[in-house]
């Protein structure tokens, strides 16, 4: 089976341009050219020194998680900075830093293919897999920050001795719910869109081994018309059933914090707020991951540069809908005339011998950075994106920082107002996941195909074929 | 309620100790190998988790001591077999899992108390007061609560040692009786007795004998906290050594003049108690306008009890207080010669015009600290006011030697310098560590031939002599004492002696070269012999039994002595300025340092002590450890500022600068920390810290707990002195603070109102004119709730709590009491700067005001509220915290798996958590003092107060096997039983006549954060103040 064997039905197929006149499909590029470019990277080009010195710096940071880890197991979470009244730190901040993360994956490949945005199709398989990972970082976190992790099971609905559920008026049940879910649909929507690219790698590999496993993996995929039909109805389906989770899992996540009475969480703002948050940094990490990509695989001609810009133009439109989220919160708790609530936000912007600092510069990060990106040839430097990103990452780490910790650590009485102060632990609990992260990513591209090449091929001029079964 | 039985034998607790001494070696080898090493068992509650220097030092002073203790019993006889059988004969009163309560009486400081102590299969495991002692009334001091701690504290000195050798007490007698032989022939010229204050009749008449048999030999008192001005006021005033004892009944205008008599001193319990009976307002809306309180000035320096609770408070420096009180008494007749800058002139003639307005109503208190001539004026002008036979009467004093300490001390220091002393022998104290740094005591005490100190602890003190006598605790043997009043009380042990310690009255009888009489024969023979002087022999046996139950012997309260002031009591008035008022003669900008005993460790003897190390300081909050305190204004011409936060923060600490404190070429550093409400030019530091030699808690050599400030306090100066010196320097120390954030933020939290708004608008409390001020409801309109609302209808009972903040004085009694019933742990140092202190109930303490001149400070005690519509249940992932059918808030340890959901949505943050194993599973002796009706938690689980819960469900087993329905009043929680002033009340609300329901009627009645909704259990009645209105704050 060859590359050419994919010239399936697909409608309304563009040209070389899309209707906006960018260039979202790769120039100068045959159906052949991108299997053999992209299933070569994999196949063919060799472990660089780069790639392995990479993952060697992310694995030594997993062995910092480990390590972390280890320690906490053995000695309790007491080893981070949390205390009494900021009982949540570093891990939660962490875990809705990472679940946001994921949200940009099931955007771009749910809710846009639904949309039938094509500029997806480059960055979707990047997109998916650091969904992928960055829940699976994120699910470190709750369970790591339990009290007592061995039982993190008792959250869950099955039956025991106990004749026990867990108590589903709790919101932090809804995350278990949401977030496996998520986990769940994302995976298998990751999985199955590669399938007939994991077929492709079968069949071109030369190591026996390769086949072996790219051959289990494809699941006996053989390109048949049947094949096609029943992927492609499944896919949209798994696209349908994933669309309402890129709403739904930081709404639920948020209500975290807006199901409790602390002032400054209780806000009824939060869910789309935190969706917004959540899409906004998910896009920020997209183009962090992509814009290396591009460069060391060589794939400038499949990820554009005009990818980059409708990206760019997202994460504008985001960081203006979260900055909305700021503005609102603050004025509203002013409004609204809570002399507690109104303390809790006044202080958040004031306290700068507390958070202050942190409030400001996720304000610097999340509002003031993203407005280079109204300049068409600011979106289009790959140096400006980068450090946007970057600043964007951190921004929203931050809020989530100032968030949780401002409103706990001073909240109704002040008798009780304390401070969070991170330990080496927190920190090494975070680095560690972002090792997680990383070397997960690193894998991935090197033994999976980072493009995906039957969509891709599906957008070539070439693929348009006879007209069937229409 | 409480089952006061008679006395039993005490129960031998056979699995810790055995009588025999070379079996309790064998015991100690046998533990070695069996289980963990000695040296590595935790303590009671290890400060810091990692500490291994602890452990070191540890094994430095027991380790080769008891591994030749091992050895010996190796090598003489088998191991025991111990054989376990149940009881054959049931002991009297003794029902298998229920406790037992035996009367006693705990001496400290001088101050004897009733108690009644709770006995759990033969370990005793709470104190509660005794009701029908003077000085208790059943109410209890936080140093009450945190004695069972030390009872036992695995620190306490186990066996004989000479220079840390262990020996056994034969060796020790056979060493020290030629020495004593030496002294007989000589009429015991070379032998010197050096005690603390002793209240016990029977030890004072054994001491007594000991002098007349050896004429030659003397008899010194000295006590780092000792009320020798006090005393010497009184010689002053009447010619001879007498008691003031206070009738705060009756009085209407209290004046007390730098006396925190709510919270330390004599009688301090009964005295709270009296006075905030007069402060307690119950009127309904209707009669609000009967209600009266009693009015209280307080002068004083740095904040006390006392002080925050004053009616009109005056932070003066020690050196003007003085002053102070002779314009006062000028003011009111007596020719004293004294006038006061004009801004105090207001208050001077407010306040002599008040008390001249009460005359027989009312009360002038001159405190510990002040000098005699203080005390005269007090006398003189509560004689002036005709308060005497009224609000104050005089006693007899209780002490049984009562000179002064420190010249009693410096004549000890001056014989021994001239080597006259070849035989001391030290009862109890720490003079090592306590004496004035002037005396140079541990110099002279080198030139003493045989030194043996008989004490609680190895201390800094033991160090210094050749034998170390292992002492008893008040819980292990026989004693008696006299409280404040006179009336005395049988110390009755309520198990055998832990360890090898032995009383202060076997050892005295040891040195009276008496045979050996059991401790518990030498206090009968004293009662046998006192009841026969009044009785014969008939009756006796009753007489005895009476007093071990009742814990109290009757008729014993002195009878009030009529004393007139004494001819010519004015002549010091004149003379005495310049003596007594040292600080006079320092420049007008020099600082004043004034010395307090701590709060909670007092002088140094309870640093050992986790409880009290860890319990915040009343009004600073600090805990573990001392500071420097000054007031924002005096910090501010120091340069210093409350430093960076450290951890916790304003929950936790914060890094303080270091400052050197210097004072006539004596130099100390501590770290500052400042106070709003301490008077300007002053620097008040806490005795008792930074121990040398106190154990694993309480600090040793290189890792002090705070810092010691006895290295400044000399034999002229005992309590302040002027002539300080303060460098700020580079350093700076962290400082662990529970509550740095003093200000309520103008919330709503402690509502308050004078007595006059009171009777003009009863209904203050929950006024619209508030909701207009704040903006905000004061109450929910009902209860609003989504989910089923629980059903809490009579019959079923319906568990409230009602906490008084008027008559609160913030003595964190309640606080330690918890800790004890509920076996809460001791989470030290790092873990408090930390901010995870375990304290169930703690209380908050907010001061009003500018931070330069506050105008009010409140104490709000905050235990669980127990919410109808509580925040922390719906938010629990596994329905681990969640309602009872009575409507508590219960937590289920064992689901518990630690999200901490439950901390952040609770509003009143009462919920704490295990961050780390803090629960002491691993040394023996702690794991005796756990109340086994409570669940020791583990790491990782969420806990807070449960409204004693096992004293509710054992109130409900009982009622229900005896067909009856609860009793009001029945129920005490162990905060409530603690509480000296009655400010806690706990029952069933649904009862119509219960006390708390009748509270909750009061107009006073308000709910913390009602406005959330959470309709909680745990409510409060607004703090009413009675200020003059003469005087404009």
């Amino acid at each position: 089976m060859g590359a050419s064997a994919t010239e399936t039905v697909k409608d309304d197929m563009p040209g070389q341009r899309g209707s906006d006149g960018m260039q979202y499909v790769p120039m100068g590029h045959d159906l052949t050219s991108v299997t053999e470019k992209i299933s070569g990277l994999v196949l063919t080009r060799p472990i660089g020194l780069g790639w392995l010195g990479f993952f060697g710096v992310s694995n030594g940071l997993v062995l910092v998680l480990f390590i972390a880890v280890a320690y906490l197991l053995v000695v309790g979470v007491g080893i981070w900075g949390i205390q009494i009244p900021t009982a949540w730190g570093f891990a939660i901040t962490d875990f809705v830093w990472w679940i946001g993360i994921g949200h940009a994956g099931t955007l771009i490949s749910a809710f846009l293919l639904l949309m039938h945005q094509k500029w997806r199709t480059s960055i979707n398989r990047i997109a998916e897999a650091m969904t992928i990972f960055a829940v699976m970082c994120a699910g470190l976190f709750p369970l790591l920050h339990l009290g007592r992790p061995w039982f993190f099971y008792w959250l869950l609905p099955y039956p025991n001795t106990m004749a026990l559920w867990p108590q589903f008026r709790s919101a932090l049940i809804w995350d278990v719910f949401a977030v496996a879910t998520y986990f769940t649909v994302s995976l298998l929507f990751w999985y199955m869109g590669m399938i007939p690219d994991l077929a492709t790698l079968r069949d071109r590999t030369a190591s026996r081994v390769g086949r072996i496993i790219y051959g289990m993996l494809a699941l006996g995929w053989r390109n048949s018309a049947r094949h096609w039909h029943r992927f492609e109805m499944a896919y949209l389906l798994l696209g349908g059933l994933a669309t309402p989770l890129v709403v739904s899992v930081h709404s639920v996540v948020s209500s975290d914090f807006a199901m409790s009475v602390v002032p400054a969480w209780h806000e009824t703002v939060f869910p789309p707020y935190f969706v917004a948050g959540a899409i906004f940094s998910g896009f920020a990490m997209v183009l962090l991951l992509c814009i290396p990509i591009r460069h060391v695989y060589h794939l400038k001609d499949f990820i554009t540069i005009d990818h980059l810009d409708v990206m760019a133009k997202l994460v504008l439109a985001t960081s203006l809908l979260t900055s909305y989220g700021y503005l609102s919160e603050q004025s509203l708790s002013w409004y609204a005339g809570d002399n507690v609530e109104w303390y809790t936000y006044f202080f958040r912007i004031t306290g700068f011998g507390q958070y202050a600092i942190i409030t400001w510069t996720l304000f610097f990060c999340n509002t003031i950075v993203p407005q280079v990106l109204w300049f068409r040839s600011l979106r289009r430097k790959e140096w400006v994106l980068v450090i946007v990103s970057l600043l964007v990452l951190v921004g929203m780490w931050l809020e989530r920082y100032m968030i949780i910790t401002t409103s706990l650590s001073r909240d109704y009485l002040p008798s009780s107002w304390g401070f969070f102060k991170p330990t080496i632990w927190d920190l090494a609990t975070y680095f560690g996941s972002v090792g997680v992260f990383l070397v997960a990513f690193l894998l991935f591209a090197r033994f999976a195909p980072i493009l995906s090449m039957s969509e891709t091929r599906a957008l070539l001029p070439g693929a348009h074929g006879p007209e069937v079964g229409r | 309620m409480h089952d006061k039985s008679e006395h039993s034998p005490p129960i031998d607790l056979g699995s810790i100790h055995h009588p025999d001494h070379g079996r309790k070696h064998w015991r100690a080898l046998e533990e070695t190998l069996a289980g963990r090493p000695e040296s590595e068992r935790h303590c009671a509650d290890q400060p810091e988790p990692n500490d291994g220097m602890s452990r070191r030092q540890f094994v430095t002073l027991m380790g080769a001591s008891l591994a030749l203790a091992g050895l010996s019993g190796c090598s003489v006889k088998p191991a025991p077999s111990t054989e376990i059988v149940p009881y054959v004969h049931q002991p009297q009163g003794m029902t298998p899992g229920r406790p037992q309560y035996f009367a006693t009486t705990m001496t400290f400081a001088g101050n004897a108390v009733g108690l009644l102590v709770e006995s759990h299969a033969g370990r005793p495991t709470k104190v509660e007061g005794n009701p029908d002692h003077p000085a208790s009334r059943g109410a209890t001091d936080t140093f009450h609560q945190a004695s069972i701690l030390t009872f036992y504290d695995p620190d306490r000195a186990q066996t004989v040692t000479q220079t840390g050798q262990t020996r056994t007490w034969s060796e020790a007698w056979a060493a020290i009786r030629p020495a004593m032989l030496r002294q007989r022939e000589s009429r015991g010229r070379g032998l010197r007795v050096l005690t603390e204050t002793i209240v016990s009749p029977t030890l004072a008449q054994q001491l007594e004998a000991l002098l007349r048999e050896l004429p030659e030999a003397k008899w010194h008192v000295y006590e780092p906290v000792s009320r020798d001005a006090a005393l010497a006021g009184t010689r002053l005033a009447f010619g001879e050594l007498v008691n003031p004892i206070y009738d705060f009944h009756r009085a209407d205008v209290v004046l007390s003049i730098d006396a925190d008599f709510l919270q330390c001193g004599p009688g301090s319990l009964r005295y709270a108690a009296d006075f905030m009976d007069r402060r307690r307002v119950r009127a309904t809306a209707a009669d609000a306008k009967r209600a009266t309180m009693n009015r209280l000035y307080v002068v004083e320096t740095a904040v006390s009890c006392t002080g925050a609770k004053a009616d009109h408070r005056l932070a003066l420096r020690p050196s003007q207080i003085e002053d102070f009180a002779r314009a006062v008494a000028t003011k009111l007749g007596i020719h004293s010669g004294g006038a006061v800058a004009g801004s105090l002139d207001p208050w001077v003639t407010a306040i002599a015009s008040d008390l001249g307005s009460h005359r027989g109503h009312c009360l002038v208190v001159a405190g510990d600290r002040q000098p005699p001539m203080v005390h005269l004026l007090a006398h003189a002008l509560n004689d002036r006011l005709g308060n005497v036979g009224s609000t104050v009467s005089y006693v007899p004093v209780v002490d049984a030697r009562p000179v002064d300490r420190v010249e009693s001390l410096r004549n000890l220091t001056r014989a021994m310098d001239r080597g006259e002393v070849e035989l001391l022998l030290i009862l109890g104290g720490n003079p090592a560590y306590t004496a004035p740094a002037d005396l140079d005591f541990v110099k002279q005490l080198q030139k003493v031939s045989l030194r043996i100190h008989h004490g609680l602890y190895v201390n800094e003190t033991s160090y210094q002599c050749h034998w170390h006598l292992p002492e008893t605790h008040y819980l292990e043997a026989w004693s008696d004492a006299r409280a404040f009043d006179g009336t005395a009380s049988i110390v009755q042990p309520l198990v055998q002696p832990l360890y090898q310690g032995r009383s202060a009255h076997d050892v005295i009888a040891m040195f009276a070269g008496s045979t050996e009489t059991p401790g518990r024969e030498i206090v009968r023979s004293y009662w046998q012999h006192h009841w026969g002087r009044q009785h014969g022999q008939e009756g006796f046996e009753q007489f005895w039994q009476d007093a071990l139950h009742d814990g109290v012997i009757a008729n014993t309260a002195s009878t009030p002595k009529h004393v007139g002031l004494k001819d010519g009591w004015q002549t010091p008035l004149a003379s005495g300025r310049a003596k007594s008022s040292p600080a006079e003669q320092t420049e007008s900008d020099g600082l004043e340092i004034v010395f307090q005993p701590d709060p909670t460790i007092y002088d140094g003897s309870w640093a050992n002590n986790g409880w009290l190390q860890e319990l915040p300081k009343p009004v600073t909050k600090l805990a573990w450890g001392n500071a420097a305190i000054m007031s924002p204004k005096t910090a501010g011409r120091l340069d210093v500022t409350i430093g960076p936060y450290a951890h916790g923060g304003e929950h936790g600490g914060y890094s303080m600068p270091v400052l050197e404190l210097s004072l006539d070429g004596r130099k100390m550093q501590m770290p500052a920390w400042i106070m709003p409400g301490h008077a300007d030019g002053v620097v008040t530091v806490y005795l008792g810290h930074g121990r040398e030699q106190a154990g694993r808690i309480g600090g040793a050599a290189g890792r002090n707990v705070g810092f010691n400030a006895y290295r400044l306090r000399t034999a002229e100066h005992v309590w302040h002195s002027g002539g300080l010196h303060v460098v700020k320097t580079a350093e700076s120390q962290l400082v662990a603070c529970t509550q740095a954030h003093q200000s309520m933020e103008g919330r709503d939290l402690v509502r308050s109102a004078t007595l006059a708004r009171f009777r003009a608008s009863p209904n203050f409390v929950m006024t619209d004119e508030f909701e207009h001020e704040h903006g905000e409801l004061r109450e929910p309109r009902g209860s609003l709730t989504l989910y089923e609302p629980f059903d809490y209808a009579a019959p079923k009972h319906r568990w409230g709590m009602i906490i008084d903040l008027t008559t609160c004085i913030g003595c964190h009694s309640c606080v330690v009491a918890c800790q004890a019933e509920n076996n809460i742990p001791v989470v030290g140092k790092g873990q408090v700067l930390r901010g995870r202190e375990m304290h169930w109930l703690r209380i908050d303490r907010y001061v009003e005001g500018p931070a330069d001149k506050p105008t009010h400070f409140f104490f709000q005690p905050v235990p669980c509220m127990h919410c109808e519509n509580a925040p922390c249940e719906y938010v629990c992932p596994v329905e681990a915290t969640v309602h009872s059918d009575d409507g508590l808030n219960d937590m289920v340890y064992n689901r518990c798996v630690g999200t901490r959901f439950c901390s952040n949505n609770c509003p009143y943050k009462v919920r704490r958590f295990n961050f780390h194993l803090y629960a002491d599973y691993a040394t023996p002796s702690r794991r005796l003092q756990f109340n086994p009706d409570v669940t020791v938690r583990s790491r990782g689980v969420m806990e807070k107060c449960s409204y004693c819960v096992q004293r509710i469900r054992r109130a409900e087993i009982d009622s229900r096997t005896e067909q009856r329905s609860i009793v009001d009043g029945e129920i005490l929680t162990a905060c409530q039983a603690a509480c000296p002033v009655q400010a806690i009340v706990f029952g069933d609300i649904n009862d119509t006549r219960s006390t708390v329901r009748r509270w909750k009627e009061s107009p006073l009645h308000y709910g913390l954060l009602a406005d959330l909704n959470t309709n909680p259990r745990t409510t409060y009645l607004a703090a009413l103040r009675n200020p003059n209105p003469e005087i404009d704050t």
